[in-house]
C-alpha cells in the first residue's frame, strides 16, 4: 500500500516520535509504514488519516503491483 | 498506580520490569529447587515438594506477564514476535526429535538433555526476533 505520511508529516512538522505518540503505536512502526515495508490495520490508518484531517484514500492507496 | 490513561511507553516499561522481577524469581526459585535438594534439606522430601510448588508458581507469574507485555504491543511488533515465535516453536520441535534421534542411535557421544534445547531456542527466538526486526525497521 502506497501512502503519503512522510509528505503530510513534514508540513505539520511532526517527527515520527510525534505521530507515533498520537497514533498509539512504536516509532518503527511508523517507519515501517511511511517506508511501505508494512500495511498497517485499519483502525490504525483511520487514526493517521484523521490525525491529518483528512479521508483514509486521501493518505493511502492500494497499489495492486505492490507485494 | 497505572490506569488506561497511563502512556503507553510507560505501561510497557513497568510490565517489562515485572517480566524481569518474575523472571528473576522463577530462576532463582529453579535454583533453589535443586540446590536446596542436593545440599541444604537432603532426604526432606516435603521441602522438596514446597520450594517445586513456589518454582511453579513464579514460572505460571512469569508467563502471565509476558502475555500482558505482548498485550501492550502494536501490530508490527506483534507481527515481529508472533512471525519469531512461530519459526522458534517450528525450529525446536525439528532440532529437538532431531537431536533424540541423534542421542537414540549413538550418533552422538553425550546425553540429549533438554537444557540444550532450551538454550537452543533461547537463541533461535533472539535470532528470528532480530531478523524480523530488521526486515521491518
Amino acid at each position: 500500500m502506497k501512502n503519503r505520511i512522510r509528505v503530510l508529516r513534514a508540513e505539520k512538522n511532526m517527527t515520527q516520535g510525534d505521530l507515533a505518540d498520537a497514533v498509539g503505536v512504536s516509532r518503527q512502526t511508523i517507519n515501517a509504514i511511511e517506508k511501505e515495508k508494512f500495511d498497517p490495520s485499519l483502525p490504525t490508518a483511520f487514526r493517521i488519516a484523521g490525525l491529518f484531517d483528512l479521508p483514509i484514500e486521501a493518505v493511502f492507496h492500494y497499489d495492486p503491483n505492490q507485494g | 498506580m497505572e490506569t488506561a490513561n497511563t502512556p503507553l511507553k510507560l505501561r510497557r516499561k513497568n510490565q517489562l520490569r515485572r517480566l524481569a522481577v518474575w523472571t528473576l524469581l522463577w530462576v532463582l526459585s529453579e535454583a533453589l529447587v535443586i540446590y536446596g535438594h542436593r545440599e541444604l534439606w537432603a532426604g526432606m522430601a516435603w521441602l522438596t515438594v514446597s520450594a517445586f510448588v513456589i518454582n511453579l508458581f513464579f514460572g505460571l507469574g512469569m508467563v502471565l506477564t509476558y502475555r500482558n507485555l505482548m498485550n501492550l504491543l502494536d501490530e508490527l511488533e506483534r507481527k515481529i514476535q508472533f512471525e519469531s515465535m512461530g519459526l522458534t516453536l517450528g525450529l525446536t520441535l525439528v532440532a529437538g526429535v532431531g537431536f533424540s534421534v541423534l542421542d537414540i542411535t549413538n550418533l552422538i557421544p553425550w546425553d540429549a538433555k533438554i537444557g540444550y534445547l532450551i538454550l537452543f531456542m533461547g537463541f533461535c527466538y533472539i535470532a528470528c526476533t532480530w531478523i524480523n526486526t530488521k526486515r521491518y525497521c
